[in-house]
């Protein structure tokens, strides 16, 4: 599109200001790795006066791996970056199993009540969480599921329905349903056509899904801090408001940055790794070309 | 193998809408049945319940002797071809021929010797390994054959197999089809709305129209002996011409010029109580550039003159294009249908233009005056009411009393005297133009 007429001149300022925005969204990023290898002296020493640099004061003129050292060294952040991973991975599992079965009878099926359905899952998406907290927070006391894994694997699982409803049934609504029927022919019981043809066929769809109520579970923090009291089901996003410095007065700065470093890096891995496969699309060749 | 038959089958869809109003056909071991009408006449909704795939709403189906209809489509031991061939993107046409075979939980080693031999009689044999999206349209079509085959399955029913494929290769893949079904024998119901692969694949072809059946028979007699208008109109290429004709003392007065009936026909097209005005239908083929009409035939028709709009040579025929000022057009409910369907200008009710087939040698050129003879015997009458065909009932001499000429025996003339005899024009005995 924008070859259609882009002079020398057009293109320098779309480059500027290209730049300009990759700036201002990585900047913080950056600066969060940047003081992750900070020494701790570096970090309080007034350093980034206005007299200095900006490269004196962005990058650590001494580069350390003492904060990521001191983090994995510690419980407290080790044991919520384990139950984050669980925690995550289960509430994905159920969620992507549960919205697919739930999906593509919402993409096939006709029957009463189907509308009313859709718009009770949008409306739990939409629900604010803020909400839900004291409630929840009262219900799982009474139920023993305070502070546990389930505790925080169901409110998550119900968060990630919807959306895994959602994207799924615009999958499902994608496959051919004569594949569906020739399963049938050939002498595939419904659930055997929905595992063996179906299934598959929307896996980039789950895949879609699978990352994203994993981004949401593994972001998540209100809930993870309000239904959580020790790090035996705390997640990793939770933890960090817990970090200590080296005394009861001093600011963890440099802890607290490697952490969230060490928390968004499974997320790029994640997302690296699954794009291709969100984007190749499966389902060409099954019909006429 | 087995035969299916279909009694009394109604289709009633849950907002009330009639798509099968009781069916009945009795297809025989091994024969081929071809499902044909236009788009929404009920044909798929009939396959689809044959299938399994739709409930039968009333009537009884039964495959093999056996009552199926609340039976599964994995118990029916059916094997179906899909329009869209509807192959499994994620298998390699390996597995995807021996999908079923693997559900049925076939030994690995049957599963490989069946693939394989259904894929020496497809030509597939060097892409077992390939994905589906790696296929060409004719060899994407040839798998959803290879699945169907494999099964050994007691019928194989086919929803518009060739219709994805270009013109040329569905014309070779017809003859394919047809080669594979005599071969293996298998009971087939194949759905179209092309009515030339109709009636070049069919053993027996069913016409249906607006969930109705309304004729089932060999491709010869649905073109021969049409039982009502819409028939008529639907079978044969170029379709049949309709013209409005009235009666008037014992002659039939067309915009061609007058017939006399015989007395049977009169007595039938009077007793029909439809009145004096009849719908004629006559087929391009009857008609003949006059002067390569022998003398002897002459009388089994009528001449007349009118000037060529448009002459189309083909090489082994000639169709040629004129207009008849008519008093009213014709109109029927079946032939609006027809037109509006196939999009066909050239059928019937939608204009005034007659299409006749000639001889090649015809000497007529485009926008000359000419005359033409039209064989009167050949002719078919309609109720404009009802469609039915009048001429139809116990004819054995055509509609038409020629004297001298009825008697005739037509080939004998031919071998007599060398001049061209109508009946037998080439294309007079094979059904459609389109013969391969």
């Amino acid at each position: 599109m924008a070859a259609i007429s882009t002079t020398p001149r057009q293109k320098l300022g779309w480059g500027a200001a290209n730049v300009f925005v990759i700036a201002l969204a990585l900047i913080p990023v950056l600066w969060m790795i940047s003081l992750s290898f900070k020494t701790p002296t570096a970090i309080t020493a007034s350093s980034c006066s206005k007299q200095s640099g900006f490269f004196q004061c962005f990058f650590p003129a001494q580069w350390t791996w003492g904060n990521y050292s001191q983090i994995l060294k510690t419980a407290t952040f080790v044991r919520p970056l384990l139950n984050s991973i669980g925690i995550g991975l289960i509430a994905t599992f159920i969620s992507v199993a549960l919205a697919s079965m739930a999906a593509y009878a919402i993409a096939r099926l006709r029957f009463p009540g189907k509308q009313v359905l859709i718009g009770m899952a949008l409306l739990i998406a939409m629900f604010p969480i803020i909400a839900l907290v004291t409630p929840m927070f009262t219900i799982e006391r009474a139920l023993g599921l305070f502070n546990t894994w389930p505790g925080l694997i169901i409110p998550y699982v119900a968060f990630g329905l919807p959306l895994g409803i959602y994207t799924l049934s615009a999958f499902f609504r994608e496959i051919p349903w004569e594949l569906e029927k020739a399963a049938k022919v050939d002498g595939a019981t419904p659930f055997q056509a929905f595992i063996r043809v179906i299934a598959p066929l929307a896996a980039p769809g789950m895949v879609t899904t699978a990352i994203l109520v994993f981004l949401a579970s593994w972001n998540e923090f209100l809930l993870a801090i309000s239904l959580t009291s020790t790090i035996s089901a705390r997640t990793a996003p939770a933890s960090l408001a817990y970090l200590s410095g080296s005394s009861q007065f001093t600011v963890p700065t440099g802890p607290i940055a490697a952490a969230a470093v060490v928390i968004t890096i499974p997320i790029i891995i994640f997302v690296l790794f699954f794009q291709r496969r969100i984007v190749a699309g499966l389902t060409s060749g099954a019909v006429k070309g | 193998m087995a035969e299916i038959v279909l009694e009394h089958i109604t289709k009633r869809f849950p907002d009330g809408s009639l798509a099968v109003d009781d069916f009945n056909l009795d297809i025989r071991d091994g024969e081929f049945v071809i499902l044909v009408g236009p788009s929404g006449c009920g044909k798929s909704t009939t396959l689809n319940m044959i299938a399994g795939l739709e409930d039968i709403t009333s009537g009884e189906l039964r495959i093999g002797g056996q009552v199926v209809n609340t039976k599964t489509p994995k118990d029916r031991d059916i094997a179906m071809v899909f329009q869209s061939y509807a192959l499994y993107p994620h298998m390699t046409v390996r597995e995807n021929m021996g999908f079923a075979l693997k559900l049925a939980k076939t030994p690995q080693n049957v599963i490989n010797e069946k693939v394989e031999e259904a894929a020496r009689i497809l030509d597939l044999t060097q892409h077992l390994d390939r994905r589906p999206a790696n296929l060409s349209g004719g060899q994407r079509q040839r798998v959803a054959m290879g699945r169907a085959i494999v099964r050994d399955p007691a019928a194989f029913l086919m929803d518009e197999p060739l219709s994805n494929l270009d013109a040329k290769l569905r014309v070779q893949m017809r003859t394919e089809v047809s080669r594979i079904q005599r071969r293996l024998g298998t009971t087939t119901v194949y759905v179209t709305h092309d009515q030339t692969e109709a009636m070049t694949l069919g053993d027996r072809v069913a016409v249906m129209r607006t969930g109705i059946l309304q004729q089932a028979g060999t491709p010869k007699e649905l073109y021969d002996r049409p039982v009502n208008l819409f028939v008529a109109g639907f079978i044969g290429s170029p379709a049949m011409n309709f013209l409005s004709g009235t009666l008037e003392d014992g002659r039939l007065r067309t915009a061609l010029g007058d017939f006399q009936l015989s007395d049977r026909l009169r007595r039938e097209v009077e007793g029909s109580g439809s009145g004096r005005d009849v719908i004629v239908g006559l087929r391009p083929e009857n008609f003949e550039d006059a002067a390569l009409v022998s003398a002897e035939n002459r009388p089994a028709g009528i001449t007349f003159r009118t000037s060529i709009d448009v002459l189309e040579s083909l090489g082994s025929d000639v169709f040629v294009y004129f207009t008849r000022g008519q008093e009213q057009g014709v109109s029927a409910v079946e032939l609006e249908e027809l037109a509006r369907d196939s999009g066909r200008a050239d059928t019937g009710g939608s204009g005034d233009t007659i299409v006749a087939r000639l001889n090649a040698s015809t000497r007529i050129r485009e926008g000359q005056e000419a005359e033409l003879w039209v064989n009167g015997r050949a002719m078919h009458i309609f109720d404009p009411a009802s469609g039915r065909n009048l001429s139809l009932a116990g004819d054995d001499d055509g509609p038409v009393s020629a004297p001298g000429a009825a008697a005739q025996d037509e080939h004998a003339a031919t071998e007599a005297d060398g001049s061209v005899d109508v009946q037998a024009l080439p294309g007079q005995d094979g059904p459609a133009g389109e013969v391969t």
